[in-house]
Order: C-alpha cells, then structure tokens, then sequence
C-alpha cells in the first residue's frame, strides 16, 4: 500500500460545531437575489401586459369614435378624419398568403433536400447559408426588393398582363411595386424559418419510418412524399404558421415596395398596403389625437392579429413536442 | 418439374420508368430549391457589395449630410447615432434579459415558469413596429419629444425576451450535480448560481447577448416614431437621433442618385459588421465544443 | 499519536470471499466512544412518496460508518439528509432530529448554507467546477464564502490537496483545468475541496463506485487515513469495501410501500460475522440485493 505522504499537521478540532444560530445575513442575500432575478421576470410579464394595455388605452378613442366600423370601413381620410382599417387588413392576409404560396413548395423542398438528400458537407454550409438570410436587417432587403426585385417584378407583370389581363389576378398596369412585390420579398423573408422548422421536423422523424417504406419497395422520393412527409405534417403546419406570423408583422421591406395605396382590388399587380406599412408611412403625420389614436388602434389589430398567429402555432408546436415525440 | 415463370407481380422488380423518372426529377427540384433559396442570399449579398463597397469611404463615413440635392457628404451622424441607441438599449436589455434568464432557470416554479416563458415569447414575437408604438406612448409622449432615450428603450426591449430564453436555456444545461457540489460546500445559493453556474454556461449567455445584438443594430420600424432620425450630429439622448437603419430607409424613398449610393454603402456597412458578429459567435460556439 | 498511523491487527490482507463468515474486516471492535451524531427518528419524502421511515442511528465520533443496502432502500436519502440536501430538491422535506454536537440541526434556527460548512459532501460521480483550475477548484469553498487571503488559500490548498493524497500528483500543475485529471484523481480532488473548508463530518455517497479498483483502493486508504481527525459516513453498496473500511455499519431496507428503514446498525465487525436480524444476514450473505 502506497503512504498517503508525511504526517500532515491539522488544526485542532474544536468540540463545538461552528454553525451559526439565527445568523440570517446569508438569508437576506439569498432572498434579495431571488427578488431581484424575479423582478427582471416581472419586467417581461409588466413589458407585455404594458404594451397591450396601452395600446388598447391609446386606440380607445378611435375604437369609441368609429364602433366596429373601424375594422370593416375602407376609407383612410386624414382630412375629413375617417378612419377604416379594412384595406391595410387586406393587404396584410394578401401578401403574407402570396409569400405563403410562394415560399412554401421552395422551403419545404429545401428542407427536404437538407434533411433527407444531401450529404453533411453540402447540407451544413447550403443551411447556413439560408439562415443567414433571416440575420439581414429588413430595410436592406427592402433596398435590394426596390432597386433590384421591382423591375424584375415589373417586366413580369408586363408581359404576363398582355396575355393574361383578362384575369382579375393580372390585371393593372405593371407597376412593379404592389402586392405581388412586398409577396415576393416577404417569401424570400419567410424562407430561413419555414426551411429551419421543417427541416428539425424531418430530422426527427424514426429512420424505422423510411426503411419500413423502402423496404415495400418505394423509391427515395415515394418514401419522403407517402412517409416522411405525412409523419411531421402537424409540424411542418406548425412551421407553416409560424412563417405565417413572422410575414404578418413584417414592416419595413413591405413598406419600400408595396406602394401604400389604401385600396383593395383583387389584382396582384395592384399596389397596396398593410396594416404595418400604414403605421410606418403615417405615423408621422398624424397630428389630430384621432389620427393618431387611428394608427395606436391600427397598431391593436397588428398586435392582436400577429399574437394570436403565434399562441396558434405555439401551440400546435407544443401538442406535437408533447404528444408524438416529433420534436 | 420446370423452373416457376416469373408472374406479374414479379415484374415489379423492375423499377417503372415513370417512378424512376418522377423520383429523381423530384429529388432535383428539392436541391434547386435549396441551393436557389442559398443563391438568393449570395445574390443579394453580392448587389449590396457591389453597389456599396465602392460607395464605402472614409470620408463617407466621417462627414454630415450635405443640404438636400448637394451631392456629398456623410453618414458619420447615423454612424454615431446608431452605436449610441444600440449601446444604450442593450445596456438596459440585456442584463435584464440575463437575469430574467437566470430566475427560469434557477428558481421559477412549473407554473410561474411557463407563464412567464410564455408571456417571453409572445414579446418576442411581437412585430418591431408595434414595440415602436409602445415606446412612443411610454416615452415619446409623455416627454413630448422624440429622442435617442425612447429609440434605446425600444430596441432594449426588442432584446429582453430573446436574451431571457437563451440564457435560460443554456443555464438549463448546466449539469445539477455542479449546483449540489457548490450547495455541498456550504456555499449560498445565489453565490452558487452566479460563481458556478453562470460561468459554466457563460459562452452561451454571451452568444444569445451577442445575436440579440446583432439583431437590434439592423432594426429600423421601432426607430421610426422614436427617435425619429435626425440629419444633423448630435449625441444627445434627448433629441431625436439618426441611424443606419433610418438612414437607408429614407434615402431609399428619396430620388436622388447619389443619396442612393450612400445608402448601399450603408448597407454594406451594416451588413458586414451583422454577418462578421453572426459567422464570429458561431465558430466561436462551435471551437468551444459542444460540452 | 499522529495521523495517519493507526493499530493494526493481523499483518495479512482479509480474505475476501462472498459468504459471510469468511469477511474479516481490518478494524479491530473498539469500545462505545462518545457520540458526535445521532439521528432521531428521521423520516423523508420526496413530495408525496416517503422514502426512509424512522431512522435512529448514533454516530460516535472520528468513526467511520458505512451505510448498506440493496439499491432504492434510502441509504443516499439518508445521507443527504445529514447535511440538509435532501431538502434543496423542489417538493422534499425530512422530518425528526439530527444532532450534531448537541445542536439539532433540524431546528428552524439553523442556517442550512453555514451547516453544510460543518459537514462536507462528496458525489457519487466526482463533480469538479469546469471553469476552475485544480487550486480554485479546491479552495472553492473558501472563496466563495468570502476567504481571500492568497496566503491562507495557498496553505489551506496544500494541505487539503495532502490530505486527499493528491498533492504529489498535481503540485507542479495546480493552475490546470480541474477537469484534466482522471476519474480517480478527480475524485480526490472533489475530496480535498470538501476538507479544505476544515468539516467535522464528511458525507460520502458511493465515492468509488464509479472509479476502476485501482483508484477505488486509494480512496478507501483515504478514508482509512481521515478518520481519526473527521467523522465519516459512507454509503457503498459493496460489502467488502464497508467491511474494509468501516468502524460501524448500518443495514437499510426498502420495506413495504418502498419506504426505507433502518434493520440494523452494528460495530462492522459484529455485522459481517454475527447479525442479529435476518434480514441482514440474508443481504450479506447474497441471497437477495
């Protein structure tokens, strides 16, 4: 047996313990330090039950003076002071479903091909590069849509509206900006989450699934198409909601290249606006108290709208952690 | 006794040309998608640095706004105005959202946890705009001005709720057996979460801090009815301030050439100094490996 | 007589074989010395499920005592009451009496952060702080509540580290990180870091069991070491190890309804060689656990 080395000297034991009796000073910093973190918490809690309250406190008097026309009325008269929000609503869906649309087949086949087709070397550097795509602040993707986007959009609408403007969808002059332009970018601007969501979704589906598939003879696309797929459709719904959200809070990109028309006509083509771009374009020229209280109330109905996308997608996204196992 | 024909069903062996077909045109779709959604990225990275890398200069960057219509000048104002709001704002945000982080993961209950997780993300989730209302009523208003002040309330508050979940979930990770050796030794528990805990999951806390960072440098909406922009150079809180972000957006809207050429310098500006902080913390996260 | 040297009795190893009878512990029977711990009735649950029922139990002073008992029968539950862990657990609660030098430390009086400086805890799985270095890591307990003195930290870090029997082994590298040692050495370490705060007692919930035999040898010839300035209590759920190891040792059981109970507690020689309970003797002797 090997020594445990030279006698060490020890200070002496006292028989006495020394615990200390009713000392409370490390009581008293361990309760100020749980105070103190919990008020940081509260802040959160007090920031969001501020932001609702006083909005809704600010939009009162616009809610008051106009009832639940408020919601259905076309018209925005800075003028004669009558204030219907029913256009930006519009534009709002209009857009978000086009960048929907739009951005769906693409996010969900590239999250197919990063999850379920590409090597690691590929996949890895392609996805980072899509996420990247969400860190671009929204003003220079609305420079990029202006200058760039546009006039591809215009000379599209141009040739599209010659042949097919009998369509309501195409019909207009091709003005470039307008509903089908803020679709375009919003889409571009959805892609990293709709991809990242639904490419977590496919990952975490059993391998016991594909190969029960394959091995009924399918092809590698015939498995993702009847297997995979199917396995994550409430996340990948979760994903689609999701996206859904970030595209109805969507301000400043929208803004640069939907024109700011308060109209609603059924035509792609048709410059627009939405709730968020009415707000950003008008805020500050409001200098009534109703006209402002008209955009504090325009800001509720974001706010309301955007909240309640998200809790639905929470939620889907929390029933299917919970249930399934499809994280 | 003759060997057994191969009846239909066997002739399935043979994969049909048209799910063959069907297969590998769909596999092919997948990855032009996948790599036309990354070249959309490179596309646009590659305009702003054309467009902007030769607009970028150090005068550019050092001078004021000339009168409207001179061609010249600068966006040092800007510069400034935005380092200032985003220090500002994340001074107050951050630390907070780190301790709001810590009070998750460290001391809330089932029940209080989930409800303040939940009133987080619902922040979060929260369109800048509207944040931009709230600090208008909660700062522009009643000091009837609009400031730098109100601008870094905002974006401070942009950063709360982000900053409080990363850094819950990476103190989540911290292993309990480090918090029971710490508890063992006789140490207090609130020393044990902030000498122990807190720098084991410290990379991580710094990462989120980072990003959320990052995130609010690019922001614009919550500016606009808060600090409102400013042409002029001014490093008072108090008055209205300019940004990179107002910046861009207003000479966009304007129709002059060369107020379009500062703001893809600013662009590229701004896009460099996000990408440079989003590639930087995650190499950093990665060669500090995955403990 | 000086630490480290202890009487010996026979000059040949035991011989270790799995039927009760032939275990021969080293510790010679000594007689009933004055009592630093007792435990009183002690009962704890963990919210709604009880996990030990009632234990009474004397622990007398610069002794060992081993805990033993086949898996889920308490002995950690237990334990971790003696130094008002259990408790840290959202929902657990002990009820009864632990006194330690007269000083119940149940009381509502008493500070849990200052008891847990009087007795020390080591792991199961050695759980050095990964941001320290081998010194921080072992004057942790000093400076985090609120020693600073280089001086004193130095010379307190020294003879922690000989005491766990470390300090040949790290002296030239202290300012390395706690965890690029072994298993074993971390262990050690953990071990200095739990003396260095100077304890009257040292809780070990199964210290070897994750070690290879090796460094588990070191640790027993630690403990061998250790008592006669500190008392111990060791959990282990291998009998040899208590029977090399121990003065005393305390049998525990799962009885109905999972709730453990203390069955026995005995000089560990009489334990191994002549239990009064069956139960006991049934465990030791391999017929069930």
């Amino acid at each position: 047996m090997t020594s445990t080395g030279p006698p060490i000297q020890v200070p002496p034991r006292s028989g006495r313990l020394r615990i200390a009796i009713g000392q409370g000073q490390g009581r008293i910093a361990d309760r100020a330090f749980q105070i103190g973190v919990g008020l940081a918490a509260i802040a959160i809690v007090l920031s969001a039950l501020g932001l609702a309250f006083t909005m809704l406190q600010d939009g009162f008097m616009a809610f008051t003076t106009f009832g639940p026309t408020f919601i259905v009325s076309t018209s925005w008269n800075p003028v004669t002071h009558i204030f219907g929000v029913l256009p930006a609503i519009y534009g709002t869906f209009a857009t978000s479903v086009i960048a929907l649309i739009l951005a769906l087949p693409v996010g969900i086949g590239a999250a197919i091909f990063l999850a379920e087709i590409a090597p690691r070397w590929l996949a890895d550097p392609v996805a980072f590069l899509i996420e990247m795509l969400a860190a671009i602040p929204s003003v220079i993707i609305g420079l990029w849509g202006l200058f760039v986007v546009v006039p591809v959009i215009r000379q599209f609408e141009a040739t599209v509206g010659r042949s097919l403007s009998f369509i309501p969808f195409f019909s207009g002059p091709a003005y470039g900006i307008g509903l089908l332009a803020a679709g375009v970018i919003l889409a571009i601007m959805i892609l990293p989450i709709l991809t990242a969501v639904t490419r977590d979704v496919l990952r975490a589906v059993p391998i016991s699934q594909r190969e029960a598939m394959l091995a009924l003879g399918a092809t590698r696309w015939e498995t993702i198409w009847r297997a995979v797929l199917p396995y994550g459709r409430s996340g990948i719904a979760g994903a689609i909601i999701l996206g859904l959200g970030r595209a109805l809070g969507e301000t400043l990109a929208v803004s640069m290249v939907i024109g700011n028309m308060y109209q609603i006509t059924p035509s792609l083509f048709a410059p627009a606006t939405t709730l968020a771009s009415l707000i950003a374009t008008q805020f500050r020229e409001a200098d009534t108290e109703l006209y402002l209280s008209a955009l504090v109330a325009a800001g509720f109905v974001l706010f309301v709208i955007t909240m309640t996308v998200n809790i639905l997608a929470r939620l889907m996204i929390w029933r299917l952690t919970a249930g399934e196992g499809v994280h | 006794m003759s060997a057994p024909t191969v009846t239909g069903s066997m002739s399935s062996l043979t994969l049909g040309r048209r799910r063959h077909l069907t297969d590998l045109v769909m596999r092919g779709l997948c990855g032009v998608a996948a790599l036309g959604a990354a070249a959309v990225l490179l596309l646009l990275l590659g305009h702003v640095v054309i467009q902007g890398a030769p607009a970028l200069s150090l005068q550019l960057l050092t001078s004021l706004p000339t009168p409207l219509g001179v061609e010249g000048g600068g966006i040092a104002h800007a510069v400034v105005g935005s380092a200032i709001m985003v220090g500002l704002g994340c001074l107050w945000g951050i630390p907070l959202g780190i301790a709001a982080g810590m009070f998750l993961s460290e001391y809330a209950g089932a029940r209080t946890g989930s409800f303040v997780r939940f009133t987080a993300d619902v922040l979060s989730g929260v369109p800048s705009i509207v944040i931009g209302i709230f600090a208008y009523t909660i700062v522009v208003a009643p000091l009837s001005g609009f400031s730098g002040l109100a601008g870094a309330f905002a974006l401070g508050l942009i950063t709360l709720p982000i900053v409080a979940r990363t850094t819950e979930e990476v103190m989540r990770l911290v292993p309990p057996e480090l918090r029971e050796a710490s508890l063992a030794l006789g140490v207090p528990r609130w020393r044990t979460i902030l000498a122990v805990v807190l720098p084991t999951a410290s990379t991580g806390v710094l990462t989120g801090a980072i990003l959320a960072l990052a995130r609010v440098a690019g922001e614009t909406a919550p500016l606009i009815f808060t600090a409102l922009g400013n042409n002029f150079f001014s490093l008072d809180p108090n008055r209205p301030m300019a940004s990179i972000t107002l910046t861009i957006f207003q000479y966009a809207i304007w129709p002059y050439e060369y107020l379009h050429r500062q703001a893809w310098a600013a662009s590229f500006l701004l896009v460099l100094f996000i990408l440079i902080v989003n590639v930087s913390v995650r190499l950093a996260a990665r060669n500090s490996g995955v403990r | 007589m000086h630490p480290g040297a202890r009487s010996t009795s026979e000059s040949t190893p035991p011989v270790i074989r799995t039927e009760a009878p032939m275990i021969r512990p080293q510790n010679p029977p000594v007689e009933a010395p004055a009592i630093g711990m007792r435990v009183a009735r002690l009962s704890a649950w963990y919210g709604k499920h009880q996990a030990i029922r009632d234990v009474t139990l004397d622990i007398p002073e610069r002794n060992v005592t081993a805990i033993i008992g086949p898996s889920g029968c308490g002995k950690s539950t237990l334990v971790r009451c003696l130094n008002r862990m259990h408790e840290v657990v959202r929902g657990a609660r002990a009820e009864g009496e632990v006194i330690i030098g007269g000083l119940n430390i149940y009381d509502p009086a008493v500070d849990p952060v200052a008891l847990r400086r009087e007795v020390g805890m080591v792991f199961q799985r050695a759980n050095p702080f990964p941001t320290m270095t081998i010194f921080e890591n072992v004057v942790a307990g000093l400076r985090l509540t609120g020693r600073h003195n280089g001086r004193e930290l130095r010379e307190v870090a020294e003879r922690s580290l000989q005491r766990a029997a470390l300090w040949e082994e790290v002296k030239d590298k202290l300012n390395t990180p706690g965890t690029d040692l072994s298993g074993g050495q971390q262990q050690r370490l953990c071990i200095a870091r739990a003396l260095a705060v100077n304890p009257n007692v040292l809780l070990m919930d199964e210290p070897a069991s994750a070690l290879d035999p090796v460094a588990t040898l070191r640790i027993e010839e630690l403990i061998r070491a250790l008592r006669d300035e500190i008392m111990i209590v060791i959990v282990t759920h291998n009998m040899q190890q208590a029977a090399r190891v121990s003065d005393q040792t305390a049998f525990m059981l799962a009885g109905e309804e999972r709730v453990g109970e203390l069955i026995e507690v005995g000089p560990t020689t009489q334990i191994f060689t002549n239990p009064r309970d069956k139960r006991t003797e049934d465990y030791i002797t391999g017929r069930f656990g």
